[in-house]
């Protein structure tokens, strides 16, 4: 291959016209370069800009300023029918008046391939996504996650460099999308096809992907692997979008090279030792970010530094974990214990209106720009 | 069990119905047997052999058709032949044009969004809405305007010069039908989703194979339906069709409002008869291309 990317996206922007008549950019300055057999995901609520990046990929779209290329080639006004990528649809999009195994050939039959080889590859796409024998039903006879299937199967049989995938799953049950999960993955590994999927789900693109594009109001936020976005996002609306953080309000009191001293007005205290990111001064506002499951809770004061009295005002038991929502002169935090304990013992629980000690570790925390 | 199946009212709204729908039909049907020339009363069928003498001691001829004796005369009416042939040219030429134009008409207004948009879509309910005689005597108006402009700007002679005849007949039906198609087909469109095309664009199909191949079978029954029923609607138009016809472009319905300015025999009858078959099979086809769409798409 020529380059070494397979899709990049540089400064694209799109602008749509809402019908009050007002302006509105869809996706607003976008650059991301996908590799070249990556799982690439992006992610974000409704409305983000993730569809219409997705759509100027496939050629449905075509961006207001900027340039899509794929395999290192300008895409301009390139119509879908001309580019070496494949959709999976949401919605499926499965051609009702045709057959499964019509569905299936479509691709290759405007390839202009021959009947035998239409044959030969639309069975193996079938037997690949575990649909052999059903060739001969419409699309209408299959459940939800067979139907999902045959488009998977439509859009691979054409081996593309690149498969468009939006949000596939968002129609299924959920123990089947995690099965399918598992599935588009071990598929992709196997294949070595570049798949960029389109999700809302945080879960399923932190289960999937190589990396993670989190979108924002036709932004970027963020770019990079599950760990980096989990463990190091970039700003408050990543923490917040993925998983849950705790977010403490405060003003940077002293701050070197590798660390800042945190004043928490709310705790009337200080946070010591906090990593220091780029960009931060000295009285700067700031978030201190903390996920629930990372703040340690004691029933003793075992340290001096960083810890703090709170009283539990609530938990609530969902099996695996418990959820202890606390409070610390009237800042509430959420914490979260792992169920460890054998076997069912009330006292080995947090109660209501116990007093506990909670420890914000540095290492566990994060300092992050007030917008 | 239903609580209206006994009601009264339902039933006698039934029969009203039914008798006021129908009744007129079957006796229609049952005078194109009558034995006699009139259509006043029913004198019995007409006898397929030897003559037969009445109570009232008048002769009825025995014809070689038998009760189906007006069938026969119609049959071998030269003129209803003529009028059968350019009402059948006519809603067959003017169906499959219109449907071309209110189909693409229909799929212009789904998929893009332009300045007279309500507008062509407001204008569509005109020629519905507005009654058929004036639009009749519009039409007229404005083909002997422009006829006799052109015969007069390229001082056209003779066979040349422009009249009204089975061409002005048919545009004026196509005037009329493009609305219906429009509003038929449209209305199977409204659950068209653009991602089976966008699929089919994405599996490398051009515009063109797009349509042939997805677009055009997903909407066929709409177009159909559509067809049918503009088909129909051609069939029986009179008022139109009195003011846009001309020598040699009689239609059925023309000729049978001829027949009945002169006199009235059952031949008329025999005539309705078999054209409401005609219209019949017609309908029926489309109830069951409707039902057949209807059935795919629950």
């Amino acid at each position: 291959m020529i380059s070494e990317f397979a899709v990049e996206m540089r400064d694209v922007v799109k602008r749509f016209i809402t019908p009050e008549g007002n302006e509105m950019a869809a996706v607003d300055h976008v650059t991301m370069k996908i590799k070249n057999g990556e799982f690439f995901s992006m992610l974000g609520s409704s409305g983000c800009g993730k569809t219409t990046s997705l759509r100027m990929i496939a050629g449905f779209e075509w961006p207001t300023e900027g340039e899509v290329f794929i395999e290192g080639k300008p895409m301009g006004h390139t119509p879908p029918f001309q580019r070496k990528v494949n959709t999976v649809f949401q919605s499926y999009a499965l051609f009702q008046h045709m057959t499964i195994y019509q569905n299936v050939a479509f691709g290759l039959e405007m390839e202009g391939a021959k009947e035998e080889e239409i044959k030969k590859r639309v069975g193996r796409a079938l037997d690949m996504v575990q649909l052999t024998g059903m060739d001969r039903r419409k699309p209408k006879q299959l459940s939800g996650g067979q139907q999902q299937r045959v488009a998977l199967a439509r859009a691979l049989v054409k081996t593309p460099d690149v498969l468009l995938l939006d949000e596939p799953l968002g129609a299924l049950d959920l123990k089947l999308r995690k099965e399918m999960q598992l599935e588009l993955k071990a598929l992709q590994q196997q294949l070595g096809i570049t798949f960029i999927y389109v999700t809302h789900d945080q879960e399923e693109a932190l289960t999937m992907s190589d990396r993670i594009a989190v979108m924002s109001k036709g932004k970027v936020q963020q770019m990079g692997s599950p760990v980096e976005v989990y463990e190091r996002p970039a700003n408050k609306f990543v923490a917040d979008f993925i998983g849950e953080s705790n977010f403490l309000e405060g003003k940077i009191r002293t701050i070197s090279k590798d660390e800042a001293t945190v004043f928490i007005p709310g705790l009337n205290a200080e946070l010591t030792g906090m990593p220091v990111s780029d960009g931060l001064v000295k009285g700067e506002e700031v978030y201190v970010s903390i996920r629930p499951e990372k703040v340690r809770i004691t029933e003793k004061n075992a340290i001096n530094q960083n810890i703090f009295h709170a009283k539990v005002t609530n938990t609530v038991y969902i099996g695996a974990d418990t959820h202890i929502y606390v409070e610390a002169h009237g800042v509430k935090l959420k914490v979260l214990e792992q169920n460890r304990i054998s076997r069912l013992d009330p006292k080995s629980f947090y109660s209501v209106g116990q007093e506990v000690w909670l420890m914000l570790m540095p290492e566990n925390t994060l300092l992050l720009k007030k917008d | 069990m239903n609580p209206f199946r006994r009601s009264p009212f339902v039933i006698a709204a039934a029969i009203f119905v039914y008798t006021f729908l129908y009744a007129p039909i079957i006796i229609l049907i049952l005078y194109s047997f009558n034995a006699s020339r009139t259509n006043v009363t029913f004198e019995g069928f007409i006898p397929a052999f030897s003559d037969r003498i009445e109570m009232d001691g008048s002769l009825v001829k025995a014809s070689p058709c038998g009760p189906f004796h007006w069938y026969c005369d119609l049959a071998n009416n030269d003129d209803v032949a003529e009028a059968a042939g350019n009402t059948l040219t006519i809603a067959f030429t003017a169906t499959i044009i219109a449907t071309i134009i209110g189909t693409m008409a229909a799929l212009a207004l789904q998929r893009y969004n332009f300045k007279m948009k309500p507008f062509s879509q407001l204008s569509l309910y005109i020629p519905i809405v507005i009654p058929e005689i004036v639009m009749g005597i519009g039409i007229l108006t404005l083909f002997s305007q422009f006829f006799g402009w052109a015969n007069e700007a390229f001082s056209l002679q003779g066979d040349a010069r422009l009249s009204l005849g089975i061409v002005t007949v048919t545009v004026s039906h196509i005037a009329f039908m493009v609305p219906f198609v429009t509003l038929v087909v449209q209305a199977r469109l409204q659950g068209f989703d653009k991602s089976f095309e966008e699929a089919a664009m994405d599996l490398g199909a051009n515009e063109w194979t797009t349509f042939r191949r997805v677009t055009f079978p997903m909407i066929l029954p709409g177009v159909l339906s559509g067809a049918l029923l503009a088909f129909t609607l051609s069939l029986d138009d009179f008022v139109i069709t009195f003011f846009t016809n001309g020598p040699g472009s009689t239609t059925l319905p023309i000729y049978v409002y001829g027949l009945l300015r002169r006199i009235i025999t059952p031949q008329v009858n025999a005539l309705s008869t078999v054209w409401i078959l005609v219209v019949f099979t017609a309908v029926l086809l489309l109830q069951i291309l409707q039902s057949r769409d209807s059935k795919q798409h629950s």
